[in-house]
């Protein structure tokens, strides 16, 4: 009994250390998706996040040599990966609220072109560092070991799942707090719904409907891309390896289907995701191919539709133009 | 009131839209205190004007008055900062958000957002006037009345002290309408400035204190409500016949054709557009269809062609020289296929019979696609003809594949007529065939109708301007409501006749 429930609490811990890069992702994505953009190159923005999180840690590293902080390493990768993700979705609001694009093309392009720039990027820093791109192993404790005391970690059965994380999941929990309290007790945030929900009445209300589109949709690419950042540093060992990220992106959109773009709901659905991406390993089935495996969050997703819809309820629906592009002069 | 202070004023306001003058030189003033009724037909110009104060458009020439201050009005916003507010008939509201939520959208006012202080500021304002509606409340469970009152509280949570109501009975109920109006009172009372804009002569009657009338985007004038009554509304609002000089031969025998008996419709909530229709179309002949938008028009074109469900009745139609059936259950294939054509002419003129981004070949196919051999479509003919229209109809392009999305209004609406003309019907249906288009435009389309009825087509013309219709058809249907307030001879029959048809069912209701 002891050896299961053992076996249960890895299977959680693993499944938090998979989840924490789609907790990223997905917020990042609610948010976008909150104005009324739907991005679908989270993708391409997470590839090139984590390319560059990556990258930034490694020259930081060479730079400070062996005074290197941890602390600070942490913050160069956040901030590098942030960086890349905001400026390809200023790519993607531009073409979509400015030049009023369509949307599902042009993220699907971005997806194509992300990954393409985050490979570009990754393998050609290899190439120069003679091959090899690794964090060393003192920083690598800073991004992979739990920031809590160690006799925290030891408390019987809860202790580990509860302290034993990443620095970036108890991050990543404080972010989609804070979401929530943002999208649904500011003003500011109220005001974004409505752009997401009907941009012609925030328009007639005097909000400033590009404004919001393109900050929304710029911020939440950044933190898009940090799970991009925090999946390499994390899952694929501080190392860069060009087939690494690939699908994570893609869940992270399915995902905030799954959760009907609800900030906290993300958190358990980015651990139920994780879980599902790992039980391929975890719970051997013979004679079941892994791919099988793999396609589970997608069917989880399917069903979690096809419910939702089933049910009508009208408050877990997508932001209701989501995907439109605004032009005051339609009418 | 014994010193009324002059709340709006608009001096020479003109708003062009291209070569469409929409309002020409039109003057207006309210006081603080009063009610003002803005009356006219549809497409008289009165939302624009309104529209003008509310900050959607801006005038091309005059001066707007805001407690005698000139003032420049350039968006919502700044008509919010002069205390104007305005409600418009499609209401602004985000479903998801509380009628709360909804109220304090886009209000600078800074820090949290304190959800609670705001509705107790809506209760305030609710009680004040005696609203009923709860600010918790979300938009999707409120009916259409709720709704409204909704946009009313977010105009006065501005502080707006001059309302502008676009038909706000429209959709309402009779006694959702009472309970309307006694807020409005409530406000008028309060020293606030209220216009509503209406085309429903008893409502202007109960409720406003003046009446300024306008007529094909000129001011005709301003009346006190207490010194004038509904015939001299209605005469002030229609005018004076106008000759045109269309002409009409008279064809020699005309035949039943088309016989609509006890036609019933109900939309998607079970609310009747149409009730009872009955009348007979002739073939040989024109008959107008005359009526306030939305009085039921579309339906019952869209009833006769197969695309609008009849609840009861019966479409009796007997093509020349075959016997009678029921057209009543067929598909729209079919009743097309019998000789039934439709040229309708939406608000959005391509949104129902043309694609916009195909050339006139493309559109001409859409009627012929079910002929030619196999896979492959015939493309000949429908070039053939799209060249014959071109030519005959003076078409303004610059080749038959030229998207139809990127010609003028007028050329859009010929090729539209033309395909229908072509199919050679028995039936021919249009509605606001020559909306927006120029005189001589319209004639060619007037000829055209013509031209088909001395054939013996059936012609079925739904239309907006009453002296068209008097001078074009033979006998005129006019709607009100859903039902049929009267069948006139359009050789017969007065403007104002007619005029009151379309206001009051039998020119019996509210007289």
């Amino acid at each position: 009994m002891s050896n299961f429930l053992s076996l249960f609490l890895a299977l959680v811990i693993a499944a938090i250390t998979y989840g924490t890069p789609l907790l990223f992702g997905t917020l990042g994505e609610i948010l976008t998706e909150k104005s009324g953009n739907l991005n679908l190159g989270v993708e391409g923005i997470m590839f090139m996040g984590g390319a560059l999180g990556l990258g930034g840690v490694f020259y930081y590293e060479k730079a400070a040599g062996s005074g290197a902080s941890g602390f600070v390493a942490v913050l160069v990768g956040i901030l590098c990966a942030f960086l890349a993700g905001a400026l390809a979705s200023l790519i993607f609001s531009f073409l979509t609220t400015t030049l009023r694009a369509n949307q599902n093309v042009t993220g699907l392009a971005l997806s194509i072109f992300g990954t393409g720039v985050g490979q570009f990027i990754g393998e050609y820093m290899r190439v120069r560092e003679n091959g090899y791109i690794a964090i060393g192993n003192q920083l690598k404790g800073f991004f992979q070991n739990s920031p809590f005391p160690a006799f925290l970690q030891r408390i019987p059965v809860a202790g580990g799942v509860l302290f034993g994380n990443s620095v970036f999941f108890y991050l990543g929990l404080i972010l989609a707090g804070g979401m929530f309290f943002f999208l649904n007790r500011t003003r500011t945030g109220l005001y974004l719904r409505a752009v997401g929900e009907s941009p012609a009445t925030a328009d007639a209300a005097g909000i400033n409907v590009e404004r919001y589109k393109y900050l929304a949709t710029v911020i939440g690419g950044g933190i898009s891309a940090v799970g991009g950042m925090v999946y390499i540093m994390t899952i694929a060992g501080c190392v860069w390896n060009h087939e690494g990220l690939s699908g994570v992106g893609w869940l992270a959109v399915a995902l905030v289907i799954f959760c009907m773009w609800r900030p906290l709901s993300a958190i358990w659905g980015s651990v139920l995701f994780g879980a599902l991406m790992i039980l391929y390993l975890r719970l051997v089935i013979p004679f079941i191919p892994t791919q099988l495996y793999k396609i589970l969050p997608y069917v989880v997703t399917v069903i979690v539709l096809i419910a939702s819809s089933m049910r009508n309820n009208k408050e877990k629906q997508p932001p209701a133009s989501l995907g439109l592009a605004y032009f005051r002069e339609d009418r | 009131m014994s010193d009324p202070v002059c709340a709006i004023e608009l001096r020479g306001i003109t708003k062009r839209f291209g070569e469409v003058v929409a309002n020409d030189g039109i003057d207006l003033q309210l006081n603080r205190g009063e009610i003002l009724s803005l009356l006219g037909e549809n497409g008289s110009g009165k939302t624009t004007l309104m529209n003008m104060l509310s900050g959607i458009y801006f005038p091309d020439e005059g001066q707007i008055f805001v407690n005698g201050q000139p003032v420049s009005i350039r968006s919502p916003r700044d008509a919010f900062a002069h205390g104007i507010g305005m409600i418009h008939q499609h209401y602004k509201l985000v479903d998801v958000f509380t009628a709360t939520e909804n109220i304090v959208l886009g209000l600078e006012e800074g820090g949290k957002l304190d959800v609670r202080a705001a509705g107790a500021k809506v209760r305030d304002i609710c009680e004040r006037y005696g609203f009923d509606i709860d600010p918790a409340q979300k938009i999707y469970d409120m009916s259409v009345s709720q709704k409204q009152t909704v946009e009313i509280v977010k105009v006065l949570y501005r502080g707006a002290e001059i309302l502008i109501l676009d038909e706000p009975t429209a959709v309402l109920t009779p006694q959702e309408t009472d309970k309307l109006f006694d807020v409005l009172r409530a406000m008028k009372a309060d020293g606030k400035a209220i216009v509503i804009i209406t085309h429903k002569l008893h409502e202007v009657m109960a409720l406003s204190d003046k009446v300024a009338v306008l007529r094909k985007g000129k001011y005709i004038g301003t009346v006190n409500t207490a010194e004038t009554n509904p015939q001299a509304l209605t005469d002030m609002m229609v005018g004076h016949a106008v000759t045109l000089n269309i002409h009409r031969p008279r064809y020699e025998n005309p035949a039943p054709r088309l016989e609509v008996r006890n036609l019933t419709c109900l939309d998607g909530e079970g609310v009747k557009k149409l009730s009872g229709v009955s009348f007979t179309a002739m073939g040989g002949e024109i008959l107008g269809v005359a009526g306030i938008a939305g009085s039921g028009q579309r339906e019952l074109l869209e009833a006769i062609s197969g695309l609008y469900p009849a609840a009861e009745g019966e479409i009796i139609y007997t093509p020349e020289g075959r016997d009678p059936s029921d057209l009543v259950g067929k598909t729209p294939m079919q009743i097309k296929k019998a000789g039934v054509a439709m040229a309708f002419v939406p608000e959005d003129r391509l949104g129902m019979g043309l694609v916009g981004s195909m050339g006139m070949t493309g559109n001409m196919m859409l009627r012929s696609w079910r002929k030619g051999k196999g896979v492959f479509v015939n493309r000949r003919d429908p070039n053939a003809l799209a060249m014959e229209i071109w030519k005959e109809l003076e078409v303004v392009t610059p080749s038959t594949e030229f998207p139809v999305r990127r010609m003028s209004g007028g050329n859009v609406q010929k090729v539209l007529v033309g395909r229908e003309i072509a199919s050679a019907p028995s039936v021919l249906m249009t509605a606001y065939a020559v909306r927006g288009l120029d005189i001589n435009t319209s004639y060619t389309i007037y000829n055209l109708l013509t031209e088909q009825k001395m054939k013996g087509v059936a012609v079925i013309y739904v239309g907006e301007d009453l002296d068209v219709l008097l001078e074009l058809c033979d006998r005129i249907l006019v709607l009100c409501g859903g039902q049929v307030s009267g069948v006139v001879d359009a050789r017969a029959a007065t403007k104002e006749q007619i005029g009151l048809l379309m206001t009051r069912l039998g020119g019996k209701e509210g007289a």
